[in-house]
């Protein structure tokens, strides 16, 4: 039996904004439809021919980017706003946690607010009145409840609204992200609550963020994108196919950054002869060591004096140019990479005359600015020959054991004494991914053991290593 | 539309605990609470007799003896019209929080605002009787069975009214700030202050196209002045055209009803 059923649905709302108020009104009282009459720049698609199944009783998630039509979705099963095209069926009472607490008075008490609230969801005040108890129990609001709602705090708010609304005993619940309020205990209650729903064969339409909600708690999941769906079917799959494009379109936005960020012109600083004294190994330097860059007499002040607190740039003499800085997954150009997976930092050089002295390093920071790792060939005792006209570097990372997150690189190619050809600070930006949520910096390889005597469940969300 | 309308009358419960929360929210956190809805109608009555008595007067020049009596008995019914016209065009806008995530009938938002404005007319009218009473105005029983026929024509009217204003409210907002004025005007065009006798003929033509100075006028002739209740063809008419404007309000609610969650 179906619980919920969207045939061909299509949501279509009006670009605020375009001040043709009368068009709207004219349109709304002539045609019922709010958009009929509004030329196609005006409006937007919130949902785009969209046609799903929900089973009685199965759990179902849906998940998408912000403003891919998840909450519009949700919105129409509830019955808040029409289809503008399409048929939507529900069968049962729908409770809606799309905003909690959204009926309540700021002046009155959470008592009255309980009824207020209940009687709108459709209860009858009688049937509040016997579930009163454990509704303020279950917000944990015993000692506040006759207090105004105005003074509770956010997440008591919420709690509040929460508990009200999942007392209402309905056959179809509808969540949209609320997990988000409460700390940790309140939102295991939440869960456990859920999953109670679950067990007495209820429906429950899940917006969420938490992917590994979906993929635990439901049973089917759908992914919406630009209110049109892109996969339905088993939660495993339609997360993995999701995960995927979040991370393609991630590796696009950074290589634009990347992109963006070579164009940067190559500040060029004194000439050779007024190369001063510069740091030793300024690749890899702490921030003690990072203080003689301003001794440098340079003739353009928008080089950063002192390079730790250098926001990203470009500087140097330009000697050696590294032109061209491409970062390589094992399948090519990438901008996001797996813990463990290999990562190759290619860099394209370029020496117009001979040089002699020069060094190669790069650094990777984490996105706090902790230096995560850094190296150059002088540090790892490889001896100056020459360099001259075009060439390529490449620094090769067999496995790359950082936790996940976003990482700058810095590249750069200087003098053995730190005096800077072309430098390269926190132009590059990679995002490293993993399964696990591991936390710190580096993951080193490593394993468990244990004793016969202790065991642990099968899990299938072991280390991915 | 008319299954629409008898849902209104299963929201009654709803109706009924949002009109108390309403009440409830209004004196909340003041020190005479409750008692403000007493206060509100004689503070207001103070300060028109004092204007028209003792400032400017004129009610011994019009032969109104007493003049807060009479005041009185338009004062009150136009304050419920007019704050149930301003309430009413603001209450989808305040309350869209309700119609935009809430499977919430917006009908009754209108209705609430008309029957808490009610109920405060109605707390005012002790106040009334009292006055009546302190001088010694003469009532009669068989005019005094017209006053329920009254307030429910005014009820039907200005339910019809406030929804019209509601639902065209949240399309243009400038209806807010031209409503304010537009009453201001509507009430010193109403025989409230003054007796219709004092108009020129021309004048008490056009009042005839003013459905609150029927109203006003019944209130007075059944509270007031002295003789039978007269003005009853009128208020015949009135009601009827006060039913045709609530079919009307409700019908362009209900036309509007699914861009309110849109447009709030």
């Amino acid at each position: 039996m179906l619980s919920i059923e969207l045939e061909h649905v299509t949501k279509v709302y009006r670009r605020q904004g375009t001040r043709r108020q009368f068009a709207t009104l004219k349109s709304a009282l002539l045609t019922g439809s709010l958009v009929r009459h509004l030329r196609p720049h005006e409006t937007f698609h919130a949902l785009n021919d969209v046609s799903l199944k929900v089973l009685k009783g199965a759990s179902y998630g849906v998940l998408g980017r912000n403003g891919s039509g998840k909450s519009t979705l949700l919105k129409l099963v509830a019955g808040i706003t029409k289809p503008t095209g399409g048929i939507v069926r529900v069968n049962g009472r729908v409770s809606a946690l799309i905003e909690l607490g959204a009926g309540f008075h700021p002046e009155i008490s959470g008592r009255e607010n309980v009824f207020i609230n209940g009687v709108m969801l459709g209860l009858s005040r009688r049937e509040i009145g016997k579930r009163f108890d454990e509704i303020v129990e279950f917000a944990e609001l015993e000692d506040f409840i006759e207090a105004p709602v105005k003074t509770y705090s956010s997440g008591m708010y919420m709690r509040l609204g929460f508990a009200v609304a999942i007392h209402v005993n309905p056959d179809i619940l509808l969540v949209d992200e609320v997990l988000a309020v409460g700390d940790e205990s309140f939102s295991l209650k939440c869960l456990d609550k859920f999953a109670e729903f679950k067990r007495r064969g209820k429906t429950i339409l899940l917006v969420t963020h938490g992917l590994s909600m979906i993929e635990r708690f439901c049973d089917e999941a759908v992914w919406l994108e630009g209110g049109q769906n892109l996969a339905i079917g088993d939660p495993k799959r339609v997360v993995q196919t999701y995960l995927a494009d979040i991370e393609q379109a991630e590796d696009k936005h950074l290589a634009t950054e990347d992109a963006k960020a070579q164009r940067d012109p190559l500040i060029e600083v004194g000439k050779p002869a007024a190369a001063g004294p510069a740091t030793k190994n300024a690749v890899t330097s702490g921030p003690e060591e990072s203080r003689e860059i301003e001794t440098e007499t340079v003739d353009d002040e928008a080089i950063p004096t002192n390079m730790f607190a250098a926001k990203e740039g470009r500087w140097g003499s330009g000697s050696i140019q590294i032109e061209k800085v491409t970062l390589e997954g094992d399948k090519g150009p990438a901008h996001v990479f797996h813990t463990g997976g290999p990562m190759k930092i290619r860099m394209r050089i370029n020496a117009v005359r001979p040089v002699d002295d020069f060094a190669f390093g790069i650094s990777i920071f984490s996105s706090d600015g902790v230096c995560c790792y850094g190296t150059n060939t002088d540090i790892e005792e490889m001896q100056a020959g020459s360099c001259e006209g075009d060439g390529e570097v490449v620094f090769a990372i067999d496995r790359l054991d950082l936790v996940e997150g976003t990482y700058k690189l810095d590249v750069a190619v200087h003098k053995r004494d730190g005096f800077s050809y072309d430098y390269h600070r926190l132009l590059y930006t990679f995002r490293v991914k993993s399964r696990t949520k591991d936390v710190g910096v580096y993951r080193p390889i490593h394993s468990w053991y244990f004793t016969d005597n202790i065991r642990f469940k099968q899990s299938d969300n072991g280390s991915d290593d | 539309m008319l299954s629409n309308l008898r849902q209104l009358f299963r929201y009654r419960g709803l109706i009924q605990i949002l009109v108390m929360r309403e009440l409830k929210a209004r004196y909340r956190g003041s020190v005479l609470g409750f008692f403000w809805s007493f206060v509100n109608p004689l503070l207001l009555l103070l300060v028109y007799t004092l204007v028209f008595t003792v400032i400017i007067p004129r009610g011994e020049l019009l032969d109104l003896e007493p003049y807060a009596v009479f005041l009185f008995c338009g004062l009150l019914p136009w304050t419920w019209f007019s704050s149930s016209l301003s309430d009413g065009a603001n209450v989808l806008i305040i309350n869209g929080n309700l119609i935009k995530k809430v499977m919430f009938p917006a009908e009754i938002l209108p209705v609430v605002a008309v029957v808490s404005n009610l109920i405060h007319f109605l707390f005012g009218l002790p106040i009334l009787i009292a006055f009546l009473v302190f001088y010694a105005v003469p009532l009669q029983p068989s005019e005094l069975i017209w006053f329920p026929l009254v307030l429910l024509v005014q009820f039907i009217l200005t339910l019809g009214l406030a929804m019209m204003l509601a639902a065209l409210t949240v399309h243009f907002r400038d209806i807010k700030d031209l409503l304010a004025n537009l009453l201001t005007l509507w009430f010193f065009a109403t025989p409230i202050i003054y007796p219709m006798s004092a108009l020129p003929e021309a004048g008490k033509v056009l009042m005839d196209f003013n459905p609150f100075a029927h109203l006003a006028i019944s209130y007075q002739e059944i509270l007031f002045y002295e003789g039978p209740f007269g003005h009853w063809k009128w208020l015949l008419a009135l009601t009827i055209a006060g039913l045709v404007m609530f079919l009307l309000g409700y019908g362009l609610f209900d036309r509007l009803r699914d861009s309110f969650a849109e447009e709030v």
